[in-house]
């Protein structure tokens, strides 16, 4: 079963044409899939598209869940004030948009994600005090509240230590081992993509320039379509 | 100590002044953590000018209640920041220094064209709790509380906001409306306390008690909660203090403020060590 179907997707920005030409692609239930590719290739904004995060492309996006997204490291996480506990309970918020305070079940659903990434307790710790790879934990836990079924990630392992963006790839492919999550994510680090991914996109100039098993993608050389 | 206080509070404005400060400083203090959080630090400071500039103009042409136009004129201001700093050709400092210079020239052009710089203008640019009538304090205790009631019906939204942005717009909230609806109250709170505080000061409530917060608490409840507190004792350590040695008030408020800046950067300190 898939989870996101991708057909005949083209988008532009105002200032760059062809942003995305002609992208169709599935997510099956259970995967882990590796979109790589350039700087500027149009990575990013494919999973915008996805998110709803851009509006105004051709083409059709069929999703068949709610998304958990883990967007690219902002500026202002480094130093903001907020615990653990706060950040992972504020993926709950598309749970009850409506609702004043969070809910009872708000706070089940954080605890029990909490507790299988194992940062239940040092939930009130400080989010700034944690080094790149825990801080990446709790921002996956973060996604997890939004949905336990399908999660988004953009370059997840950007500036994290090799060691610990090993770490982060297993913590995901452990995740849909026992959970049976399905991971979309963006990355630049093709070497470890291919190690853990079921299924590998490569984009180019706005293209997908390659498509399917990891074994078979060449990396550097010839790609096939 | 005692017979001070009790002293002071047998004045009518000082009784005003308290009401409408305690309330003003518990509510730039509330918005001010997003603010700074967000780098928005200098809005306060460019919607004060707006207000001045707005005040001088209804002052001019004989408005009785010059607040009645200045709260429309800044709210309207505050979500034209928003809309130019989001543009890609003007960044938001720049635009905060367009529209804050501009407001500023137009309120002391007209001064100087009507009525010149006399004291109701030095009451505006540097505050007086004397200037605050009846109406003045009806309208701020109003315009607080809603700001308040809105602080908390939306805390946890603005905090998914202030955090990030970009989760929290996948998570299917309007960011855009969250960051205005910041912008639209602190300009109701920036146009209610300037006749206290001063058009100069103002801003200085709202960035002050959520850095010194930051300093020591490490949650963004905690911060919150500090902030409204540091920003209530510092102002009535500070219009006590101007009290007994005739200093202006919104001026004493600002060193109370940085003295408790540095006090919680030592602690800090002691902490860390």
């Amino acid at each position: 079963m898939n989870l996101i179907e991708v057909r005949k997707l083209n988008y532009s920005y105002p200032t760059k044409k062809n942003t995305l030409k002609n992208i169709s692609f599935e997510v099956e239930e259970g995967s882990i899939t590796c979109i790589v590719g350039e700087n500027g290739s149009g990575k990013s904004t494919l999973i915008k598209c996805i998110l709803g995060l851009i509006k105004g492309y051709t083409g059709e996006i069929s999703k068949d869940t709610t998304i958990g997204y883990l967007p690219q490291k902002s500026a202002i996480q480094s130093s903001f004030p907020a615990t653990i506990e706060e950040v992972v309970l504020s993926g709950t918020i598309s749970r009850n948009v409506r609702s004043i305070f969070y809910k009872k079940d708000d706070k089940e659903v954080a605890n029990e994600i909490m507790k299988k990434l194992r940062i239940y307790d040092i939930r009130k710790k400080s989010f700034s005090d944690l080094s790149g790879g825990q801080q990446q934990r709790v921002l996956i836990a973060r996604s997890l509240c939004a949905s336990k079924k399908l999660i988004i990630l953009d370059e997840p392992t950007n500036g994290l230590d090799p060691s610990i963006a090993i770490q982060i790839y297993k913590l995901l492919s452990d995740l849909r081992k026992k959970e049976g999550l399905t991971v979309l994510m963006v990355s630049h680090d093709i070497e470890r993509a291919l190690k853990y991914a079921d299924k590998v996109i490569e984009i180019k100039n706005g293209q997908i320039s390659y498509e399917g098993q990891p074994s078979e993608y060449k990396l550097g050389g010839e790609k096939n379509v | 100590m005692f017979s001070t206080v009790v002293e002071m509070m047998s004045h009518v404005f000082i009784q005003r002044a308290i009401l409408v400060g305690i309330l003003v400083s518990l509510c730039a203090a509330l918005l001010g953590v997003s603010l700074v959080l967000k780098r928005y630090s200098m809005i306060g400071d460019g919607l004060s000018h707006v207000g001045f500039g707005i005040m001088t103009v209804s002052s001019a042409i004989g408005v009785a209640t010059p607040l009645y136009i200045a709260i429309p004129g800044v709210t309207v201001c505050a979500i034209l920041l928003l809309k130019i700093g989001n543009s890609k050709k003007i960044k938001s400092d720049s635009s905060i220094a367009l529209i804050s210079s501009t407001a500023l020239a137009i309120g002391v052009a007209v001064t100087s064209v009507t009525t010149g710089m006399n004291t109701d203008i030095c009451n505006f640019m540097f505050g007086s709790i004397l200037a605050m009538s009846k109406s003045d304090v009806m309208i701020s205790v109003i315009v607080s509380i809603i700001v308040a009631i809105l602080f908390i019906i939306y805390y946890r939204k603005l905090f998914a906001v202030t955090f990030d942005e970009e989760f929290a717009k996948a998570s299917g909230l309007k960011s855009n409306r969250y960051t205005s609806l910041i912008a639209v109250l602190t300009a109701l709170i920036i146009v209610v306390g300037m006749r206290m505080m001063g058009v100069m000061l103002i801003s200085s409530i709202i960035i002050f008690p959520a850095l010194t917060s930051m300093r020591v608490f490490k949650s963004f409840k905690s911060v919150v909660i500090s902030s409204g507190a540091v920003s209530v004792i510092s102002f009535l350590v500070g219009i006590y203090l101007a009290y007994i040695y005739n200093i202006s008030t919104g001026a004493t408020i600002v060193l109370v403020n940085l003295m408790l800046f540095i006090l919680f950067s030592i602690i800090e300190k002691i902490i860390h060590e």
